[in-house]
């Protein structure tokens, strides 16, 4: 069972939230007010939604052996333009106005996702420095659109995709499992999947098998600031506003520690929607665990780097390997196991 | 054959276009700034650049040697802060001198590094992972340390901080200046001039290859993470004379600002290819964007990181067109 790509990660998320019951037994208690549901599960739901769905995409583009930096940008860029629509409407409440601020924004961010494809796929430049023009970039360009300045809304509409609460349930985690089933959907329904994961395993070799390769990498880069997109107008919608410079800070370096945390390999190749989910999960988790437990929020990345460095450890193949050859040593009259000479390097 | 001849005859080679379309983007921009604004064509405009990017460039001369061996290196940004909160918190709160101080923090940076090369090397985490966790790790620290910004009142950091170096005429460096110069220096020294230099290019050019060679692969790979840990830390060092101040928020995107130097001055990324001369005018280009857009007054910040951006982007196509040519 330890096998399994999905134990650590599942091990690690129990871990915590053992210790959050043990430490402080009010973490799990969820109130139901208003026919709404409250509670720190729910905020960790909640909260985590937007990291959920960036890691669904950036999932995709890992498995083709890719990376996306540009996500915060483009989680900056999408909120920005939405709020800057929204400002404008002449009653912020109106439906009509809020989808066209939302369809804009989306819009926006598809465009962007061209653009990312467009270096990778088409002008073979790696992903990285591919996604690292417009993360660079990107927060010059949603400071454009916000002329600077943090855009405040009033949309009651607008306000349901960050805080607003459906069935009981926060609506952005249903829009977030919602991108999940539909892309779940469609790459372990269809063969979709498969010809990601070979497109990742060996480029090459797909291309001579008669993949559109590019066709397919391209995709995955739309796919993930489309995903990006959606979360920006979730985070905006949250604080009801939009902040060109700080809004989805550090939220790409935060995805791919999920999907990395989840047991995809960003060498490519195999990949795990749920892993990421399980990833984000931990991710979020372990900020709410540090608000809840009243430690200094700014310890957060310390928490994150020693959870995060654990999991890879666990992970990587050579630790476990001295780790079982300790234990295997461990009892002295022990018999001398001759070690295995690894072919090649 | 006369001077003009070989002028004429002049072709660069191929792998040196990307490093001669910026020197030649540099002139331009310099240029363009002297007959736009009178104050610009002064020369302390050019030495200014040294002065206020001096400890950008310890860090990115750190960073190309990673990028060399075809790795990157994301903490960079955040041991600099970290350096710097060290250095206030042991100046003003611990009552250390001075000279405890330096080594202190660069023994933390080189510790940092090393850890990272470790994780690396040894365990085989990639290096986008294993500096990422020490990215959080460095910064989270700052934050433990630390919450907020602290100015420090020690007499030989301002005195250090106040010295000018005359250089004829107005002129004038700074400390800094100098250190950041003694650093490019060394870091050319080390990679055209010994054997650590040449393995960091086999490395970055083909890492089995140099494996099959009998270049010790394992340590020079750890080296250089230290390296570079070493050079971050020196770069807060260098940033607390500068500000006068430790400050948890210091260097936030930095390492995007080093890796777009490192570009932008020709190294590739893939590794293999690449000068520390380049990483230098990397950075001049990048701090004379900066300055033009100063003295302009018009025009926002934001524009220098979408200016940034699409000279990322030239740069990245005109290498991958030499490349191309050239394979």
């Amino acid at each position: 069972m330890t096998k399994h790509r999905l134990f650590w990660p599942v091990v690690a998320l129990l871990a915590l939230l053992l210790g959050d019951l043990i430490v402080h037994p009010a973490f799990f208690a969820i109130e139901f007010r208003d026919g709404h549901l409250y509670g720190n599960l729910i905020d960790i739901l909640k909260n985590g939604a937007p990291l959920i769905l960036i890691a669904i995409g950036m999932t995709l583009v890992v498995a083709t052996r890719g990376i996306d930096l540009s996500v915060g940008a483009v989680v900056a860029i999408s909120g920005a333009l939405a709020c800057l629509h929204i400002s404008g409407l002449g009653d912020q409440n109106s439906l009509g106005g809020t989808l066209a601020a939302v369809g804009m924004a989306l819009g926006l961010a598809l465009a962007l996702g061209v653009w990312n494809g467009w270096l990778v796929a088409v002008l073979g430049i790696q992903p990285i420095i591919a996604t690292l023009i417009l993360m660079v970039a990107g927060r010059g360009i949603a400071q454009l659109i916000t002329g600077g300045q943090i855009i405040t809304v009033n949309s009651h509409p607008y306000e349901w995709i960050g805080s607003g609460f459906t069935f009981g349930l926060p609506s952005a985690i249903l829009i977030a499992l919602a991108v999940f089933a539909i892309a779940a959907v469609l790459v372990r329904r269809s063969a979709l999947g498969l010809l990601v994961e070979s497109v990742g395993g060996n480029p090459e070799a797909g291309r001579l098998a008669g993949l559109r390769s590019a066709r397919l990498i391209w995709l995955t880069y739309v796919f993930c600031a489309l995903c990006a997109g959606v979360a920006g107008l979730m985070i905006s919608a949250n604080v009801h506003s939009a902040d060109g410079n700080n809004a989805g800070q550090f939220i790409e370096l935060d995805a791919i520690l999920a999907v990395v945390i989840g047991g995809t390999l960003l060498t490519g190749g195999r990949f795990s929607l749920t892993g990421s989910v399980i990833g984000a999960l931990l991710i979020q988790t372990l900020t709410t665990t540090v608000y809840a437990l009243g430690i200094a929020p700014q310890a957060i990345m310390l928490f994150k780097a020693v959870v995060v460095l654990a999991v890879c450890l666990l992970q990587s193949p050579v630790f476990r390997k001295k780790l079982a050859r300790r234990r295997k040593a461990a009892p002295p009259p022990a018999a001398v196991v001759p070690e295995k000479v690894e072919a090649g390097v | 054959m006369t001077t003009l001849d070989r002028i004429k005859g002049y072709r660069p080679r191929q792998r040196h276009l990307p490093i001669l379309a910026t020197m030649a983007m540099l002139i331009g921009a310099y240029v363009y700034g002297a007959s736009s604004y009178t104050a610009f064509g002064s020369g302390q405009v050019v030495l200014d650049l040294f002065i206020n990017n001096a400890f950008l460039l310890v860090v990115a001369v750190g960073m190309t040697f990673v990028i060399l061996t075809g790795g990157i290196d994301l903490s960079v940004g955040s041991v600099v802060a970290l350096s710097t909160v060290v250095s206030a918190d042991l100046l003003q709160n611990q009552g250390w001198s001075v000279i405890a101080v330096i080594p202190a923090v660069l023994a933390i940076g080189a510790a940092l590094g090393f850890g990272m090369g470790v994780l690396i090397q040894v365990f085989e985490i990639q290096p986008f992972i294993a500096t990422l966790i020490g990215m959080f790790f460095a910064r989270g620290l700052c934050y433990t340390i630390s919450t907020q910004a602290y100015s420090i009142d020690d007499p030989t950091v301002a005195s250090l901080a106040q010295t000018q170096i005359p250089l004829g005429g107005e002129l004038h460096i700074s400390i800094g200046v100098v250190v950041a110069l003694v650093v490019v220096a060394a870091a050319a020294y080390l990679l055209y001039g010994t054997r650590f230099g040449r393995t960091v290019y086999a490395i970055g050019g083909n890492p089995k290859s140099a494996l099959l060679m009998g270049l010790d692969v394992g340590r020079t790979r750890i080296s250089v993470y230290t390296l570079s840990g070493f050079c971050s830390a020196l770069g807060g060092l260098l940033l607390v004379l500068y500000k006068s101040s430790g400050d948890p928020l210091n260097g936030v995107g930095l390492e995007l600002t080093a890796i777009a130097a490192v570009v932008i001055g020709g190294t590739l990324l893939t590794g293999g290819s690449g000068y520390v001369l380049g990483t230098v005018l990397g950075i001049m280009v990048l701090g004379i964007i900066q300055t033009l857009i100063t003295f302009d007054g018009t025009l926002n910040s934001w524009w220098t990181s979408i200016i940034t951006g699409a000279l990322l982007f030239a740069f990245i196509v005109l290498q991958r067109l030499v490349g191309r040519r050239a394979t």
